[in-house]
């Protein structure tokens, strides 16, 4: 058969039955044969839209995500979503045409050398040679995309490849690639030793990020947790992995995390982070990052451990093997749970003088707290939220309360403005029966609004509630607090006309600029039929608190 | 009680391995025999600011499998750290980090220097020392040809340098681990 008929095969093979992307000269062939491939194609409007979308589909369903560009533009436009992929490890196959392998090295029309462009911000690349490779290199990436540490691999197909006719099989069992074996089992004698050591930890914290939901280890990161009266924090990449609200429940940490997870932290004796990577955004100083505590590091890329902070029982696995493992083990000990208490009454005064707080308004204006808030309840906190990058993000972490895994998806690694649209269009296409809505910044929205239209077309009902307070307004908390004040480039203006915007898009527009009647007006969006753009207009200049100034230590958390 | 692990484990007795060992490492790679494999190694060096003091690379008794052979300076960098970053390159199939007393490893350089008449026997006599060849003379220069452990070629250049040293190339160190004496 024809290798692009070949590579739709393959990519049926492994289950895919949704992808995103644009078509374009070189990639014409693979269009081509998806004319007749069962595989659900949705044209986005711009390449990183198909790769956000890609993701979205992918942290929503935990299934590989796949996006098709064409050579040059269509490929370097991917790019952002790569590298944001690489970065939240988010299972992704990305498919480029390339131009003819005769004109490869030849500076030809709408060529780029892609697999030498996403180099660093790609667990794995192919780029084809032979078109018998074509089916081959599907099957190896999607094997490579969502084993071990997850990722995004990238196929590089040049167009006269994958016109040849060849010879095509689907493959049977994963591929086997000498130089990748990822190792998921956990070693006993390192469970067992941290499994001790949590058995004499006074003042201990359990650190989760987005490796536990990648593990799908949710139900099994609740049931070590509880099986004694353990503190739990979470990444902006974990939360949803354990749920909130819960007793032992600290909140997010980090940056604008809470102050008790932070203090917490500070003043552990004992630290079990599992599929964590002690960002710097977690940190702060790392000098002075919790100076009381050992550290167990459980995480299935053993380049993590041990990479910012030394650990002291490094256990390399899949977090869904060893904390079964882990809590049977820490069981066996019958730890005398009394020598928590004090550290629970050090907990509970932190959690009394330092809730999550903001002055509300007086009159009708909507604070951006207040805005997540009316969120929560009018979407009974069960949808799907994705988010864009800056303060209404910190804020859907701290204020809206994820009950289960892959309910919350964002950008957490690379922190991609505009990666909320597309990535709500993937998550409602893996979705359908959930809702979903996209929390947006407005400085964010306007980045990707083109993907207005892939939702009206594609009849994607999504609803958008746009966070708008006329700023970039990190970007502006930053200026106003670390710049003294000097605000350049981050005011957004007056245009564009959202609920406008939204009408030529083929969306239901809809303002709201009163706190009275923001639950009712979110209600009647998330009623609507298709998609919803709900232009919500915040205090300008709230900051978000509490904060960790970049570089400084979590007891000196401001706000 | 499971033998390897202590029946109490005291967090205060907890220690982290240190991510320095002060010493110099040499990585033998092996690695696929396909394009962009070497691109892929020196751009994971470069963005994650380690740096190479040699680099060789060449063939194996397996055509389909290149070795790398790089050492670099265990003082500056975590080399638990690089190996494991070396690890996830999908094309990387195997690291050894050598153990010094267990690997032999050799260098080989080529020297141009001056050789007038005055100098001529005594840049002689330093190649018989350093077991060193001359491949090379003409009325002026000498090229001389080195084999051996890293220090001994850094030797002979001291040697020869006072001597006006033109034009030094060298290959990074290749190595190979001990046979054991039963084997």
């Amino acid at each position: 058969m024809r290798a692009a008929d070949a590579l739709c095969e393959a990519l049926k093979a492994e289950g895919v039955e949704h992808a995103f992307g644009i078509p374009g000269g070189a990639n014409l062939p693979t269009y081509d044969a998806l004319y007749d491939a069962e595989i659900a194609h949705i044209q986005t409007r711009h390449e990183q839209g198909a790769g956000h979308a890609a993701e979205g589909y992918a942290k929503a369903s935990g299934r590989v995500g796949v996006a098709f560009a064409t050579s040059g533009p269509g490929a370097t436009n991917l790019v952002t979503a790569i590298a944001d992929a690489m970065m939240d490890s988010v299972p992704t196959v990305f498919v480029t045409g390339q131009v003819r392998t005769e004109l490869i090295g030849t500076d030809g029309f709408q060529e780029a050398d892609v697999t030498g462009i996403t180099m660093p911000i790609v667990k794995h690349s192919f780029l084809v040679t032979d078109p018998r490779q074509i089916p081959e290199y599907v099957h190896q990436a999607f094997h490579i995309a969502s084993s071990g540490r997850p990722g995004p691999v990238l196929v590089d197909v040049p167009q006269d490849l994958s016109r040849a006719e060849i010879e095509y099989e689907p493959a049977e069992g994963p591929p086997d690639l000498p130089g990748y074996r990822p190792s998921t089992e956990g070693n006993i004698k390192q469970i067992r030793l941290a499994a001790k050591a949590l058995a004499n930890a006074r003042r201990p914290v359990i650190y989760g990020g987005g490796g536990v939901i990648n593990a799908n280890a949710s139900r099994e990161l609740i049931e070590f947790v509880t099986s004694d009266k353990f503190p739990i924090t979470l990444t902006v990449m974990g939360l949803g992995a354990f749920p909130s609200p819960h007793d032992q429940w600290l909140g997010m940490l980090g940056m604008h995390g809470t102050r008790t997870a932070n203090y917490a932290m500070d003043s552990a004796d004992l630290i079990v982070a599992v599929g964590a990577r002690f960002d710097d955004r977690i940190t702060g100083k790392l000098s002075e990052f919790a100076p009381r505590a050992k550290f167990v590091h459980i995480d299935v890329d053993p380049a993590e451990i041990s990479k910012n902070i030394p650990a002291h029982i490094p256990i390399v696995g899949d977090a869904k093997d060893v904390l079964p493992k882990l809590t049977r083990e820490y069981r066996a000990l019958k730890a005398d749970s009394s020598r928590l208490d004090d550290w629970w009454r050090q907990i509970r005064a932190w959690q009394a003088e330092y809730p999550l707080t903001y002055e509300d308004s007086v009159g009708s204006e909507i604070k951006p707290q207040f805005m997540v808030e009316a969120m929560y309840e009018a979407t009974e906190g069960e949808a799907i939220i994705t988010s864009d990058v800056g303060q209404h993000q910190m804020w859907a972490a701290q204020y809206y309360h994820f009950s289960r895994p892959r309910q919350w998806i964002n950008s957490g690694g690379l922190g991609t403005m505009g990666f909320g649209l597309p990535a709500a269009l993937g998550a409602k296409v893996a979705r359908p029966d959930d809702t979903v809505v996209c929390l947006a910044g407005d400085g964010s929205l306007v980045m990707v609004c083109q993907e207005l239209a892939t939702a009206a077309v594609h009849d994607i009902p999504v609803k958008v509630f746009l966070m708008n307070n006329g700023y970039m307004g990190m970007v502006r908390q930053w200026q106003e607090l670390f710049w003294d004040g000097r605000y350049k480039a981050v005011e957004m203006g007056p245009s564009p006309d959202w609920v406008k915007l939204a009408d030529a898009f083929g969306w239901t527009g809809m303002r709201c600029d009163d706190k009275g009647e923001l639950k009712d007006a979110m209600r009647s969006a998330l009623g609507a039929d298709g998609p919803v753009l709900l232009d919500v207009r915040v205090s300008k200049t709230e900051n978000c608190f509490p904060m960790i100034p970049a570089g400084a230590a979590a007891r000196d958390m401001v706000g | 009680m499971e033998a390897g692990t202590p029946e109490v484990v005291r967090l205060e007795d907890l220690e982290a391995s240190r991510a320095f060992t002060g010493r110099k490492h040499i990585l033998s790679l092996l690695v696929e025999n396909k394009p962009g494999v070497l691109a892929r190694i020196a751009g994971l060096f470069s963005r994650r600011g380690f740096n190479i003091d040699t680099l060789a690379v060449g063939p194996t008794e397996d055509p389909e499998i290149s070795r790398i052979t790089l050492t670099l300076d265990g003082a500056v960098h975590p080399i638990d750290q690089v190996t494991k970053q070396l690890h996830k390159l999908v094309n990387v199939i195997k690291i050894r980090d050598m153990e010094p007393d267990q690997t032999i490893s050799r260098e080989m350089a080529l020297f141009r220097v001056q050789a007038t008449v005055e100098n001529r026997a005594e840049i002689m006599e330093f190649a018989e020392i350093f077991r060193a060849k001359i491949i090379d003379v003409s009325r002026r220069t000498m090229t001389i040809e080195v084999t051996g452990s890293n220090d001994k070629i850094d030797a002979f250049e001291r040697m020869i340098r006072p001597h006006g040293l033109i034009e030094m190339a060298r290959t990074g160190e290749v190595a190979i681990a001990r046979s054991r004496p039963d084997q």
